[in-house]
């Protein structure tokens, strides 16, 4: 089985995001990088599958050269092997990654034979356009479902079940391979690098690629901060004590009956 | 505690403000809650019970072995203040060896081990494994363990300490409380501000006192008052890894012994059931304090800053090769820590030099935090710190030179790597030299002079143009490369030469500052225990702490009737400048001027002393005409024009001479004079400070602040008291009366002659001074009845007594002149005699007399 | 008049999602602006008796594509239909909620027609160019961004808006929407259904009882779960509580989690770290129940308790 997984190198910020003066990015001086949690557990399902299938597990990614970290650390856990599009800093629109994207996979797919499933996150933790993933799936003409929490291979290898969560339980899929799916967060319990995997995918080698895509119709013209809520909480009290007050509260919003099963 | 969502109970006035929550702010508000302090506000930018500093990410573990007698004694002190409040855990702690030189030092350790009084023993690989089964015996050669090295919760010891300050006195705890500005106002009296308040986001609060316990943003608060911390926040890397069995098997935070792979400057400390992997071997990686994260736009917590994996890739093979399962485990938690670095890795304590009543407690580790916060709160309340002497963390040690950025880097870049190194105890800085140089340093360089540095000041220690008398002396290298090392056999050909002929010192680097003004007299005695002389007379005195033991020891010089010069040691200048502005009168009647690079000195000593200077001046040198301690203003008739000076009779090298003051330009004009007419009639040399500092010293069993003399000890231990006690106040008076009242004291400050050298190998060893501890005749290391370690401060070779010498307090009944005792260096016993409280050389001091 | 505001009705097998309510309030917006008026798609014959809802919230029309391959719910069916209808209707611009289902239908009807789409908008102005502000980072911040294209895509944040009855009781001219689909769009429908509950979830429960780290074992949750129970609502967690294994993923609030809009969010010993506040900010209210009176929840909320939340919510489920 071969498996791709696309992901994105995002930082890692804390609370506050700070944006550069110019408006144009998140200020990452002093951050780290990641990707989203999504994508945390893409690369998991990818090492899994091939885990549990055999085959090879490739990790794809588009953004600037220090992307390099994020197949590394995909190499880390397990990851067989790692393209970059190395598009340098500016970050680009979805129709433009996609395009890249879908190039990329074409290349490596016409090496080393076609991909049986194409993971992604459900969105990126940054921009998050919620439509890269599904692009290139149109692109290459292959079946797509976002925000799946739960796959199985079945029908001998011919059919990926994938299953998504809503407010009741679960819907299910049922995609003929070649397929792609979007993942969310929860579909598998991500593992963190050993030593020795760490030390290991120092060897990976990252095969580099560029793209001359051309630019979408959605431009960003420079991000803000919403404002912050700034409201006085109301201290109903401490403790135990504290108890009358928070039912009045409740009765006051009309949550509280009476009597109910307590 | 206070709602901190409310601003209506902000305070508007405290006695003491303290920023920072971390470990030392925490322990801080607990001791001064215990010696009475009230009134109290406890201020962090972070939430509590972590408010984001490097206390919440410590690895929280203690060595209590240290060479640095402060940084040892504390780190004790502080590990016992952890176990009284039930938050420690003895762990044990093995260091292991995978190089010779590391075993060699291990013996060292052994060494301070036994002067500190801790528990310590040398293992075999087998023995080490029996401890750590998990580990590689074939990778190491040994191990230094440690029984109670012990693991410590920093965090709730914190809680516990500001809970008792709460409970105690009432203490106000504000989290969620930036600092903004700290206000001060001038004292024009003194040229120093003065903290008036403490703004915040929350209010501003009107403080008497401020002390900044900010750890790693500690400069950045300092410069709020226009004052400096001189520290660095550096990166410390650990790793997380887990879960590992054999380690969650112990079912508990800590099971095994904390391992120290001191060769790759790592550790391994287990955390319940996995293994934090620590290292001090990556680049160092430094930041300023405002690019550290705040809490909100942290990802972690302020001072856990992203990873940087490429810098740990050689640590984790190192780590694997140490343990095997390691290797498999995940790296769950990886962070670059931050931590304080300062210019020589020493903490900042004490009050700020720049702003009265702002205290600095900062550059403070967890493993010495709540002794190190005793020692602030003692200063605060005693005027010293009683638990310890605490020169070498004394804020006011630095010179401006060391405390700015490019200075603070680049010692910590340079130190950063020896955290778990092996440092000698005489080891030079590389980087950052030159700062500050003498009139005469491009003509010693000529002379290949090699230069020692003291804090900011270049000093020839001895004269590679000098190898000749070496040579004419018969003059060994030492056997042992650690003996030999930052050591030449020069200076015994100086030595020797300048007891024979006559040697020339440059004392340029003596610290000089000029009282002046009609209170200058009065206030010069209120500061030193010996009366001020009158004019032309310079007077040797101890400066004491108002508990009666040594702050200072330097000459005061009476040159004019209103004019007191103080000239003390280029180590101590910034201690002792800083002492002078905090008690100096506020009423303006004494002024204060630094005149160190106005004024240059040159030592001249030796037989050929008194004729050499004849060559050049008119003045009677006789006894008579130039007694000692007098100060004579001569002409010196050089070759490049008349030039005034200043003779002060006076030795420190145990041979006749002065010390000659020159206007700083004309020092060279009086250097070239000498050399011109010394060296080949009077066999002067210029002599470096190996003699100056060392073996003219010893063999004259002349005390050295810092080395002999400490606030731990007083005049009459020191032997320093003289018949009479003065009639006029001086700070300390009321203490030493009290001692002297109690009668002899109970150490001795004595010389002793190490009387075989021979080690077991049979290699002749010399002890460097380096708080090597003092044993009777049974081996067992001698302490007095308070627990100060009979320890050396000094040693020495004495050229012209033939034997190598130690300096060391003595109790009474081991200090009786001829008595046997030994000496333990490198882990083996040496045997000593007491020569006893003089000098082995010359004790009638004959030759100072001729 | 110019062409219509075309926004996608999301349902599940005929059950109204009410994000297609916020959808029509934020289509309105936009019609407004460009003088034009609202029109719904229903997709799927189960759809129908949406029509009159979509009128009384501002639907000025109401397309309904009952094509027999819609079966159930598929993405790239509907991103199929929805394309068609780009074709068939020529819409001033498509409209949907940036629900899972949303988002992902407009992506591939974007995809499809090659055109942008421009996901989780809090505010469309329209002049020369359409320019929009739309979330970043989970709604930690926003983007302002520009959109040149012949046919505008776009998606409303989720609680953006509020959903606003226009026209109640207003009845609705349902006009049949005929279009031909690739045979390929059902290899992805919806081909079963797991129940996992019945009733409330974290989404729809009117109030919420969150645990955080605070909880400290998988066992405190049964405080949580006694006033959720009193209160008739469900409880949540934190990313700290997943992480730990004490509660299910799904039992997650925040950005990677489930994002709520109860009446009442209560949050126990959750210090309020962004994943967790981005996913729970729209409640209407929040009680923050903490032993830190600085924490960031506590900060945050509308009212606070401060104390152990083993002390303060027994009393509470105890009236």
């Amino acid at each position: 089985m071969r498996v791709l997984v696309c992901v994105k190198r995002v930082p890692a910020p804390g609370a506050k995001i700070n944006i550069t003066e110019d408006g144009q990015a998140v200020d990452a001086t002093n951050l780290g990088h990641t990707m989203s949690p999504h994508e945390e557990c893409a690369l998991e399902l990818a090492v899994q599958l091939v885990e549990a299938h055999g085959g090879e597990s490739h990790v794809l990614t588009l953004g600037e050269a220090a992307a390099d970290e994020q197949c590394r650390w995909a190499a880390s856990i397990g990851v067989n092997k790692a393209t970059l599009v190395d598009v340098g800093t500016q970050g680009w629109d979805p129709q433009r990654t996609a395009t890249a994207l879908t190039h990329a996979v074409r290349s490596i797919e016409a090496a080393d034979g076609a991909f049986d499933v194409i993971i992604f996150g459900n969105e990126s933790a940054d921009t998050g356009g919620f439509q890269v993933g599904i692009r290139v799936a149109r692109a290459l003409e292959r079946p797509m479902v976002n925000a799946i929490k739960g796959v199985d291979i079945v029908d001998d290898g011919a059919v990926l079940e994938a299953r998504r969560e809503t407010d009741a339980g679960m819907e299910v899929f049922r995609l003929p391979m070649p397929c792609a799916i979007g993942v969310k967060e929860g579909i598998t319990w991500p593992r963190y690098p050993t030593m020795r995997g760490r030390l290991a995918s120092k060897k990976l080698v990252v095969e580099q690629q560029t793209s001359d895509a051309a630019q979408g119709g959605q431009t960003m013209v420079r991000l803000n901060r919403p404002e912050e809520k700034v409201s006085e909480t109301v201290i109903l009290g401490h403790g135990a004590d504290a108890a009358p007050a928070v039912v009045e509260l409740l009765k006051e919003l009309g949550l509280w009956t009476e009597g109910a099963a307590s | 505690m206070s709602d901190a969502t409310s601003t209506s109970d902000f305070p508007t006035s405290a006695k003491v403000v303290v920023i920072g929550a971390g470990i030392v702010g925490n322990c801080l508000v607990g001791h001064l809650a215990r010696l009475g302090w009230t009134d109290m506000v406890l201020l962090d930018k972070g939430p509590l019970p972590n408010p984001g500093g490097s206390t919440g990410h410590a690895s929280n573990f203690i060595f209590p072995v240290d060479h640095n007698k402060e940084m040892a004694l504390l780190g004790v002190q502080s590990a016992n203040q952890y176990r009284d409040v039930e938050r420690s855990v003895d762990s044990g702690g093995i260091e292991v060896a995978r190089t010779q030189e590391r075993m060699d030092e291990f013996q060292r350790r052994m060494t301070s081990a036994a002067a500190w009084g801790v528990e310590a023993e040398l293992l075999t690989p087998a023995g080490v494994k029996a401890l750590v089964p998990f580990i590689n015996e074939d990778a190491i050669l040994g191990g230094f363990h440690c029984p109670t090295v012990s693991v410590v919760d920093s965090l709730d010891t914190g809680t516990l300490f500001r809970n008792e300050a709460i409970e105690k006195t009432g203490l106000r705890v504000f989290a969620n409380t930036e600092v903004l500005d700290v206000e001060t106002e001038d004292e024009p009296a003194t040229g120093l501000r003065k903290v008036t308040a403490v703004v915040t986001d929350k209010g501003r609060i009107d403080a008497e006192y401020v002390v900044i316990a900010c750890g790693v943003w500690s400069n950045r608060i300092a410069n709020m008052a226009g004052a400096t911390i001189p520290l660095v926040p550096a990166v410390h890397q650990m790793a997380d890894v887990g879960p590992i069995d054999v380690l969650a098997e112990t079912n508990n935070e800590i099971g095994y012994p904390i391992v120290r792979d001191m060769d790759t400057f790592c550790y391994e400390r287990q955390s319940a059931g996995s293994m934090e992997v620590g290292s001090y071997a990556h680049r160092p990686i430094l930041h300023h304090p405002d690019e550290i994260p705040s809490n909100e736009e942290a990802a972690l917590s302020p001072t856990e800053m992203p990873f940087t994996p490429d810098d740990f890739d050689q640590q984790m093979e190192e780590a694997i090769e140490l343990m095997d399962m390691l290797g498999d485990a995940e790296i769950k938690y990886a962070i670059n820590g931050l931590l304080s670095l300062t210019p020589d890795a020493m903490p900042c304590l004490g009050e700020t030099t720049e702003v009265r009543n702002l205290w600095s407690a900062a550059a403070v580790w967890v493993k010495e935090g709540p002794g190190m916060a005793q020692v602030v709160a003692e200063w605060m309340t005693h005027g010293y710190p009683r638990v310890i002497d605490a020169h070498g963390a004394d804020i006011a040690r630095f010179y401006s030179q060391e405390r700015n950025d490019e200075h603070i880097w680049s010692r910590a870049e340079e130190h950063f790597n020896k955290t778990y190194g092996i440092v000698h105890p005489a080891e030079q800085w590389e980087h950052r030299r030159n700062l500050q140089v003498s009139p005469l340093f491009s003509r010693q360089e000529d002379l290949d002079a090699f230069f020692f540095q003291a804090r900011t000041w270049e000093r020839p220690q001895w004269y590679g143009s000098n190898a000749d008398l070496a040579e004419r002396y018969g003059v060994q290298e030492r056997e042992v490369e650690w003996d030999n090392r930052w050591w030449s056999p020069i200076t015994v050909g100086e030595h020797l030469n300048m007891r024979d002929n006559c040697g020339v010192v440059d004392l340029s680097a003596f610290q000089i500052f000029e009282l002046s003004g009609p209170g200058a007299v009065e206030f010069a005695d209120y500061l030193s225990v010996n009366k001020i002389g009158p004019v032309g007379r310079a007077t040797y005195t101890p400066w004491l702490t108002p508990d009666g033991g040594f702050h200072s020891d330097l000459t005061m010089h009476r040159v004019a009737e209103d004019v007191v010069l103080v000239v003390t040691g280029v180590f101590d200048g910034g201690r002792d400048l800083h002492w002078v502005r905090k008690y100096m009168p506020k009423d303006g009647s004494v002024i204060v001027k630094d005149l160190t690079l106005d004024i240059s000195t040159l030592g001249l000593w030796g037989p050929n002393a008194p004729a050499l200077l004849a060559t050049i001046t008119d003045a009677d040198l006789s006894q008579e005409g130039s007694p000692y301690g007098s100060l004579v203003n001569v002409d010196l008739d050089l070759p490049a024009g008349t030039v005034r000076g200043t003779l002060f009779r006076i030795s420190y090298v145990g041979d006749t001479g002065w010390e000659i003051y020159v206007p700083w330009d004309d020092a060279p004009k009086l250097w070239d004079a000498l050399m011109a007419n010394g060296r080949d009639q009077f066999g002067l040399r210029p002599t470096g400070g190996g003699v100056y500092g060392t073996s003219g010293r010893i063999e004259k069993g002349y005390r050295l602040q810092g080395a002999e003399l400490e606030s731990e000890y007083n005049p009459l231990e020191a032997g320093l008291a003289r018949p009479k006690v003065k009639s006029a106040d001086f700070i300390g008076k009321e203490a030493y009366l009290a001692a002297r009242e109690q009668g002899d004291p109970e150490v001795h400050m004595c010389t002793l002659t190490v009387e075989d050298q021979t080690d077991s190998q049979g290699r002749t060893r010399w002890m460097q001074g380096g708080n090597e501890p003092i044993c009777d005749a049974d081996g067992n290391v001698i302490f007095d009845s308070h627990g100060r370690v009979s320890r050396v401060t000094t040693a020495g070779y004495g050229p012209s007594v033939g034997k190598h010498i130690l300096m060391a307090y003595l109790p009474t009944a081991h200090a009786e002149p001829g008595t046997d005792l030994q000496v333990m260096y490198m882990n083996e016993l040496f045997p000593v005699k007491v020569v006893g409280t003089g000098a082995p050389f010359d004790p009638d001091d004959s030759r100072l007399k001729s | 008049m110019s062409a219509a505001v075309l926004v996608v009705i999301e349902h599940d097998r005929g059950a109204l999602a009410d994000a297609s309510l916020e959808a029509l309030a934020f289509g309105r917006s936009i019609a407004e602006q460009l003088g034009a008026s609202v029109e719904a798609l229903l997709i799927g014959a189960e759809a129908a008796g949406l029509a009159d809802a979509c009128v009384a919230h501002g639907a000025g029309a109401v397309h309904l594509c009952s094509n027999s391959d819609l079966s159930d719910y598929g993405p790239e069916a509907y991103g199929a239909v929805i394309a068609a209808a780009a074709g068939a209707l020529s819409p001033a611009a498509i409209a949907a909620c940036g629900t899972d289902r949303g988002n992902e239908v407009l992506a591939h009807a974007a995809a499809e027609l090659d055109l942008p789409f421009v996901a989780n908008c809090t505010d469309v102005r329209i002049g020369d160019d359409w320019e929009m502000t739309r979330v970043q980072w989970g709604g930690s911040l926003n983007e302002e961004t520009r959109l040149t294209s012949s046919l505008p895509i776009v998606s409303v944040a989720h609680h953006a808006v509020e959903a606003e009855e226009v026209a109640p009781g207003a009845s609705a001219d349902v006009q049949p929407l005929d279009v031909t689909l690739p045979d390929w769009v059902t290899r992805s429908l919806v081909q079963d259904r797991v129940v996992l509950s019945e009733g409330l979830t974290l989404a729809t429960a009117p109030v919420v009882v969150g645990g955080g780290r605070g909880v400290g074992s998988a066992e405190g949750f049964a405080v949580l779960e006694e006033l959720a129970a009193k209160l008739g609502g469900v409880v949540g967690c934190s990313r700290a509580v997943t992480n730990n294994g004490w509660r299910p993923h799904s039992d997650q609030v925040g950005q990677t989690g489930t994002r709520i809009a109860p009446q009442l969010y209560i949050a126990c010993g959750i210090s309020g770290a962004i994943q967790h506040w981005v996913g729970a900010k729209a409640a209407k209210k929040i009680l923050a129940v903490n032993t830190d009176p600085a924490a960031n929840m506590v900060v945050k909320a509308d009212y606070a308790v401060i104390g152990d939340l083993f002390d303060v919510l027994p009393a509470i489920t105890n009236g």
